[in-house]
């Protein structure tokens, strides 16, 4: 018999939905034109990309050649970033962050301080939230860019987008700068992406988390905003995305948008009555569990816990065998052997953070994967305790606070690097 | 030497080994029971869970024999930290057990050989083990009065005519000496003492593997 396959990790991405897939099917063969050429073919191929155009920017609320489209959501993210700042580098040196950003976000800033910008990294409160109050006081005019993501990609913890855009508007007046800029990749399947109403500049949209293809994202940018290319070439999408457009990709990225806007009321409510049972069934049924992000004000598709004493690659290695799919937070999952940067912003000892499960429900999940999953779970964790010589109390969040309180006295790896440098 | 620039799509592997996954699933003496103290003669605890890693070893010891008859474990960790410290219980008690003298010579090399490899960025991991192991044999050694066989962590000599640690590489490698030479240049280990050349380069690749990545 085949082994029950049952996936819980669509923020990592999503099954491209058979709508989609029709959608994009003829322009890998018979729709092959370049949308650059005049014949026939080419216009075709141009046309498809105008369909797309108009399925996102009417999603987004916005006129569709505020739109473009990138290789990716990182993509668009380095673009809105280091564009934004190469545009106005004449006008100031400031860029505002929160400490939740996607790498797509973190990196392209943290690489621009090496040459010089200043970026500001707001600290964030143990429910995950970032307060407007702290992007109102860092705000000065020297500030180019400020970029909060909508809802991180760790614990779905939905920000104040449109409190933080009134902030920023009435400190520019009417001057174009600093731009607010979103990265809506991980909300957009069940949040608002409504422009006008989140009062943003800039919004960077992926294909592959709403049940359309990868290797497709792309940046809203409002009329008017000024942004250098980060790739240059046959001038393509308005000079500022040079290369041919994927246009199978970008096809398939339009009907997906339209697709997930038809079902995100209904969908909503249905994966958050899901998501509930889960997080309420594992509460029951394993004792010592902590909630990571926000109780309420997050997507309605994240659970995202820890579980005190075991480590979450084993977790997920056991969970594996059972044929569930989550996600880990865990050193020992990541490519740098660091735990969540994510977790640690939210204030969490590393104790709790190399034990956190990342849960995300998609469109597909039903209620019969939720029950498997409370089936093995609660076992797959006493098993693991048992292995474990740890002992961790949920109080000890407080005392364990200081990183540095170590048994034996041996600072984390992750630690040393840092300390080193 | 690694190239500086690796494909991940086709470079080493990301999957563990058949036996490391065997002896996550199905872990060799285990402690599944809490002890009473009288049942063991010697335990050790290393690692912390800030870190991600922690063992404790439980030992029981033949003293005529001088022999280790019993390793019992419990590992709070990734799955590789689980494997490598079930696999270093079966290397410890096969053979009706190991001479201590012998076990304190194990090496993470050796049980990441036994375990068929690991991939590269999950060595560190099983580096522990030999030293939870080492910390339960100096309990041993302090319970019993044999305070001159104590071994203390990270003194482990490497160059007896330069007196170089294990400690003495791990500094000089965070220090930023990352090639056999530079390490030489600033410890002088084994310039008089060659021998020692292999286990010092060994050391290298691990810790640089471990604080550089």
């Amino acid at each position: 018999m085949k082994k029950r396959q049952v996936y819980f990790d669509n923020a990592s991405t999503t099954p491209l939905h058979p709508r989609v897939l029709r959608a994009m099917m003829p322009y890998f063969t018979r729709d092959y034109g370049n949308p650059s050429n005049l014949y026939e073919i080419g216009r075709d191929a141009k046309k498809a990309i105008a369909v797309a155009l108009e399925q996102i920017s009417t999603a987004l609320h916005c006129h569709p050649d505020e739109f473009i489209f990138t290789g990716s959501a990182t993509e668009a993210d380095n673009l809105a970033i280091a564009g934004a700042v190469r545009a106005h580098k004449s006008e100031g040196n400031q860029i505002i962050i929160s400490a939740l950003e996607h790498k797509g976000i973190m990196a392209v800033a943290e690489a621009l301080e090496k040459k010089g910008f200043e970026v500001i990294k707001l600290p964030v409160g143990q429910d995950g939230l970032v307060n407007p109050e702290e992007v109102k006081k860092n705000l000065n005019d020297k500030t180019i860019i400020v970029s909060i993501t909508m809802a991180d990609s760790e614990t779905g913890t939905l920000q104040p987008i449109s409190e933080i855009s009134s902030l920023i508007k009435s400190f520019r007046k009417d001057k174009p700068l600093p731009y607010f800029h979103t990265d809506a990749s991980q909300a957009t399947a069940y949040a608002e992406i409504n422009v006008e109403k989140l009062g943003i500049d800039l919004l960077t949209l992926s294909a592959h988390k709403l049940r359309g293809p990868k290797g497709i994202g792309g940046l809203y940018i409002r009329h008017g905003g000024k942004l250098e290319p980060i790739i240059y070439g046959g001038g393509q999408q308005g000079k500022l995305r040079s290369g041919t457009e994927n246009v199978p990709a970008i096809v398939g990225f339009g009907e997906a948008v339209e697709l997930n806007e038809e079902y995100k009321k209904k969908g909503s409510a249905r994966v958050k009555k899901l998501r509930d049972a889960l997080q309420k069934g594992i509460f029951k049924s394993v004792p010592k569990v902590v909630l990571n992000g926000h109780p309420t004000k997050r997507l309605p598709n994240f659970l995202n816990i820890s579980i005190l004493d075991v480590e979450g690659e084993s977790l997920l290695l056991e969970l594996d065998e059972r044929g569930i799919m989550i996600n880990t937070g865990s050193a020992c999952n990541s490519e740098s052997l660091e735990p969540s940067y994510v977790l640690m912003a939210l204030g969490n000892p590393y104790e709790f953070i190399h034990g956190s499960v990342r849960f995300t429900l998609g469109a597909e999940t039903t209620r019969s994967e939720v029950n498997y999953v409370l089936k093995y779970l609660p076992a797959i964790v006493e098993r693991l305790r048992k292995i474990s010589p740890l002992n961790l109390s949920l109080d000890e969040k407080k005392t364990m606070s200081d990183p540095r309180a170590f048994i034996g006295g041996q600072t984390p790896h992750f630690l040393r690097k840092k300390i080193k440098k | 030497m690694k190239p500086d620039i690796i494909n991940q799509n086709i470079g080493g592997s990301w999957a563990y080994s058949a036996e490391v996954r065997n002896h996550f699933f199905s872990p060799q003496n285990l402690l599944w029971e809490n002890p009473s103290e009288a049942d063991y003669d010697a335990e050790g605890m290393v690692g912390s869970p800030a870190c991600g890693d922690v063992m404790r070893v439980w030992l029981k010891i033949d003293p005529k024999r001088d022999t280790i008859t019993d390793f019992k474990w419990r590992t709070f960790g990734c799955a590789s930290a689980i494997a490598a410290t079930s696999m270093l219980s079966v290397m410890v008690t096969e053979k009706q057990g190991m001479k201590i003298d012998e076990a304190l010579t194990i090496t993470p090399q050796d049980i990441i050989a036994r375990l068929d490899g690991l991939p590269d960025r999950k060595i560190h991991c099983s580096v522990l083990g030999d030293k939870a192991l080492r910390a339960a044999i100096n309990h041993w050694f302090k319970k019993t009065d044999q305070l001159s066989r104590i071994i203390v962590d990270g003194k482990k000599l490497i160059d007896p005519n330069t007196k170089v640690t294990e400690a003495d590489i791990e500094e000089a490698v965070l220090e930023g000496a990352l090639t056999l030479e530079a390490v030489q240049k600033r410890t002088k280990v084994g310039i008089g003492y060659p021998q020692c050349l292999p286990v010092v380069e060994e050391l290298i690749r691990f810790y640089k593997e471990k604080y550089f990545g």
